[in-house]
């Protein structure tokens, strides 16, 4: 299996200029477009950037604050520090994909670190994870495709649910979710950590719909994700153990392994 | 493949590819037309020693990596599809335009049919009837991808 996903990434990498090559349209017509704005596009664009920064500014301060706070409250507890998650920007190519799935393709592949499962989010919450991988470019099926669920909890009370893809943009459906579960309409759900591929804590989606009708055995659910998945341009890849390429040679992988059990090991003794 | 300018052949492959996964408006994104079925199947009916089922496999597959979908579906369809015409040329060959597009518009309702049927044993897709638009979309385009490539196929003297 895992020799069959090497060689479907380099399938991947083989097609990859084709991919870049059918975005050089769009492409141009965006930088036209950014080159040929007016000065006084800039100089409002530039105020509102202004401004944005000492808001973010003030904020960060205070998040130090709040960070520090919660290390020394986590100390107390005798519970594990999370550790800081490494971060990669990559932007979408505007290709095409199959009608019948959520998938779309980034600028990022195994030569910039890519792994499979990696976390995708976008500036306001989770999108997908990684699917293929390919030496410069990589599929991220987004949460919204029918073979895809997250597993996630709801902030008010932290009920855990799973949310899986709907095969329509704008819904997520909750199964087996029991009448007597405390949900409403507007709940923020954010990743529960469960599952082990997402982080914990980062928000999915928004309860946007819950059945009323008591004679069923579970309540129906439907929620809108947070991130905007028609209009993605810029995404985010979290990552924190060192990833693996597919690429690699096996020993190195195997050797990673070994170190993960050694660490998980130690982890338990504790 | 190459001699007496087969080289064209693939060039106008390779277009077709392009075109299938380049980037349009939401809005007529349902409607975009199967480029490389069109001009698979009008080099089948034109020279179905050189285009046949194999080159139709093999352009299946790569969309199938270009758009991400599981391995073998389009290559499937889009060889099941040829066949057809491959199997018929002589006949096809012989009606007027718009026959020959009412025949292209059944091949790529079959084509997308085959698509879907696959897709629907492997994972749980519920049809919708917008799977089915680029099948008018290709029956309006068949006249002209005709003309052009017949253009081409004189003007370079492929054979």
């Amino acid at each position: 299996m895992a020799s069959f996903e090497s060689f479907r990434g380099y399938l991947q990498s083989l097609v990859s200029p084709l991919q870049y090559l059918a975005n050089t349209p769009k492409q141009a017509m965006t930088w036209a477009s950014t080159n040929i704005a007016t000065r006084q596009q800039l100089m409002t664009e530039n105020q509102q950037f202004r401004l944005n920064e000492l808001k973010f500014h003030e904020q960060t301060m205070q998040l130090n604050i709040v960070k520090q706070e919660n290390v020394r409250l986590r100390s107390l507890l005798a519970s594990p520090l999370r550790s800081e998650l490494k971060k990669m920007v990559a932007e979408i190519l505007a290709v095409d994909s199959d009608p019948y799935s959520h998938q779309v393709v980034i600028n990022r592949g195994a030569g910039d670190g890519v792994y499979e499962g990696q976390p995708v989010l976008d500036a306001s919450g989770i999108v997908g994870q990684i699917l293929h991988v390919g030496q410069t470019t990589s599929r991220v099926i987004l949460i919204t495709d029918i073979s895809h669920a997250v597993p996630v909890r709801v902030q008010r009370n932290g009920l855990r649910l799973l949310a899986s893809g709907s095969g329509q943009i704008e819904r997520l459906n909750h199964n087996f979710v029991p009448q007597s579960a405390d949900i409403k309409i507007g709940d923020l759900l954010v990743t529960s950590g469960l599952g082990g591929k997402y982080p914990e804590g980062y928000p999915v989606a928004t309860v946007s719909f819950v059945s009323s009708d008591e004679s069923k055995e579970f309540v129906r659910v439907y929620s809108t994700p947070i991130a905007k998945i028609d209009r993605l341009r810029y995404l985010l890849l979290l990552s924190d153990a060192e990833p693996v390429s597919i690429f690699a040679p096996k020993s190195k992988q195997k050797k990673l392994d070994a170190q993960n059990k050694a660490k998980n090991k130690t982890k338990v003794t504790h | 493949m190459f001699t007496h300018n087969g080289v064209i052949i693939l060039l106008t492959l390779l277009v077709a590819i392009m075109a299938s996964i380049m980037p349009l408006p939401l809005s007529v994104d349902a409607f975009r037309p199967d480029w490389v079925l069109i001009v698979l199947i009008y080099w089948c009916m034109a020279l179905p020693g050189r285009v046949n089922i194999i080159t139709a496999w093999v352009m299946g597959f790569l969309l199938d990596v270009l758009l991400g979908s599981i391995l073998g579906i389009h290559a499937a369809a889009m060889a099941i599809s040829v066949y057809i015409v491959a199997e018929n040329f002589q006949k096809i060959r012989n009606f007027s335009v718009w026959q020959q597009a009412l025949i292209t518009g059944v091949l790529a309702a079959l084509y997308h049919l085959v698509v879907f049927w696959l897709q629907r044993f492997l994972i749980d897709v519920t049809f919708l009837s917008s799977y089915l638009y680029p099948v008018i979309t290709t029956i309006v385009l068949w006249p002209w991808v005709f003309y052009l490539l017949r253009k081409v196929r004189r003007h370079f003297s492929i054979k």
